[in-house]
């Protein structure tokens, strides 16, 4: 069984993540405009999400995106997007208050895991904290992994949505925890 | 008293039709799938089913004879059969076409054909229960129907010995996958084919018939509208893994008005569900009392035969 941590991300400069909510028109090319502020700003895009069919009682579309940037610059990024017209519900600094476990069975090792992990990260608003593997057959056999996630606050459903997404890309099985009844 | 007519005389069907006289019933048929025995003044069952070891049938009349024969409750225990539910849907509809009560130990029926089950009913003077369908002698649908299915959310757990006893017995004593099983099978926990039980159909089909019950008719489930991953080749490191952290990874499943999900999930070791052995355990999430657990023997001949006993008390009470 060998132990790994989570990676921090290494830039020159230390960066944060932050999720700034929008609510777009229902109009093409609304999107694209609207988040060319960020990357003006010197902000890195890390995801974005869109609850499908889900609009607000004035018909627009609500969108969350996931950004990372220096803690110094968020100000300006929130404040770039307001001057070009975009409708900044709510933006600030994920708490990652919730914690997800997840067991991770199949070819882990040739379905490189350290990219697994990544990704499971790139596009929620989820951190892994630790994991650990253990392959008794050898790493060419079926290996299982136990993933501990840090989660931003109340989107341990949607961090759990990308950990089968990534699971199902690479053939490999997952069990999820039972969030709500589990506990005792 | 009622009087019975069995059809089906596996474990359950010979149970009830045991069972049935102590608790003050008649048994006026037994069928299984080579024949019937029909007598009006009551069969037999010790000798039914005797004659059932030695001949390999349970009687010379055809089992139609036994569907038109009188009777008050026809209780249908062949076996569970997907898509089409037959025989047991046919044998549920003559009886409730000719007006009789039927209480069903048949998963199929409930579980793939439920929207055709209940207009047969509603046009019938009968009655159909089916309590046993579901977690054995544990009052799993008579508690949600207590309850009030508009005040069930959802209900949840263990609705599988077999998968349960090889979970448990894997984490406990970190053993493999296909010695645990083979182990099972030698203890007649799981069968010689135990795809039914591993591949997570069987907690697949009791989940739906919860689905059904809680959607009151405003939605029909069916096996294919279930999300379902079994337990099948998961490997001991996995459980190993889940129990350094305090966890263990339990066969759950969920049934709500929207959905129906079986698979392996992660559930604290001392957690509510992660019941040990062949018990399974059912979580009811309520709105006006919270959540309430019921726990127990889910299968086995007379477990079940109580169940069927318990509905046929519920259509004739005295």
């Amino acid at each position: 069984v060998s132990e790994g941590s989570g990676r921090g991300t290494a830039h020159e400069e230390e960066v944060e993540s932050y999720t700034v909510r929008l609510e777009l028109a229902d109009r093409p090319g609304e999107l694209l405009s609207a988040l060319a502020p960020i990357a003006d700003m010197g902000g890195n895009l890390l995801s974005i999400y869109h609850e499908r069919g889900n609009l607000t009682p004035r018909g627009r579309i609500p969108v969350e995106v996931d950004l990372e940037c220096p803690p110094g610059r968020f100000e300006d990024v929130v404040d770039a997007l307001r001057e070009a017209g975009v409708n900044v519900i709510r933006a600030g600094h994920e708490a990652y208050g919730e914690r997800a476990t997840v067991l991770l069975v199949g070819h882990l090792v040739d379905t490189d895991l350290s990219d697994t992990l990544s990704r499971i990260e790139s596009c929620t608003a989820a951190s892994v904290l630790d994991f650990s593997l253990s392959a008794p057959e050898g790493t060419d056999e079926v290996s299982s992994a136990r993933v501990r996630l840090a989660v931003a606050d109340g989107r341990t459903d949607r961090a759990i949505d990308r950990v089968r997404e990534v699971a199902e890309e690479k053939d490999l099985r997952v069990v999820t925890p039972l969030v709500s009844g589990g506990e005792p | 008293v009622s009087r019975i007519a069995v059809v089906g005389a596996g474990a359950v069907g010979a149970a009830v039709a045991r069972m049935a006289g102590d608790r003050g019933h008649e048994v006026v048929g037994l069928a299984d799938s080579t024949g019937a025995v029909v007598d009006a003044d009551g069969i037999d069952a010790e000798a039914t089913l005797e004659r059932k070891r030695e001949t390999g049938s349970a009687g010379d009349r055809a089992v139609g004879a036994l569907l038109e024969a009188d009777y008050d409750v026809l209780v249908e225990a062949t076996p569970t059969t997907l898509g089409d539910a037959e025989p047991g849907f046919g044998h549920t509809k003559r009886a409730l076409e000719r007006d009789r009560d039927v209480v069903l130990a048949n998963k199929g029926p409930v579980a793939e054909r439920y929207g055709e089950l209940q207009a047969l009913a509603e046009a019938s003077a009968g009655r159909l229960l089916f309590g046993a369908t579901v977690g054995g002698a544990i009052p799993v649908l008579s508690t949600v129907r207590e309850f009030g299915v508009g005040d069930v959310d959802a209900v949840r757990g263990v609705l599988n010995g077999t998968t349960n006893f090889v979970l448990s017995r894997m984490a406990a004593e970190g053993l493999g996958y296909d010695h645990v099983l083979a182990e099972a099978q030698d203890l007649g926990v799981a069968e010689a084919d135990p795809s039914f039980d591993v591949e997570g159909t069987d907690a697949a089909l009791k989940f739906v018939i919860l689905a059904n019950v809680l959607a009151d008719g405003d939605r029909e489930f069916s096996l294919s509208d279930a999300a379902v991953e079994g337990i099948t080749e998961l490997p001991g490191s996995a459980l190993e893994l889940a129990g350094e952290d305090g966890r263990t990874v339990r066969l759950i499943g969920e049934a709500t008005r929207e959905s129906v999900e079986v698979a392996p999930r992660l559930v604290p070791e001392n957690g509510p569900l992660s019941v040990s052995g062949t018990r399974n355990i059912v979580q009811i999430e309520t709105r006006t009392a919270g959540r309430l657990h019921v726990s127990g023997r889910g299968a086995g001949g007379e477990e079940t035969a109580a169940a069927v006993l318990a509905d046929v008390d519920r259509l004739d009470p005295r």
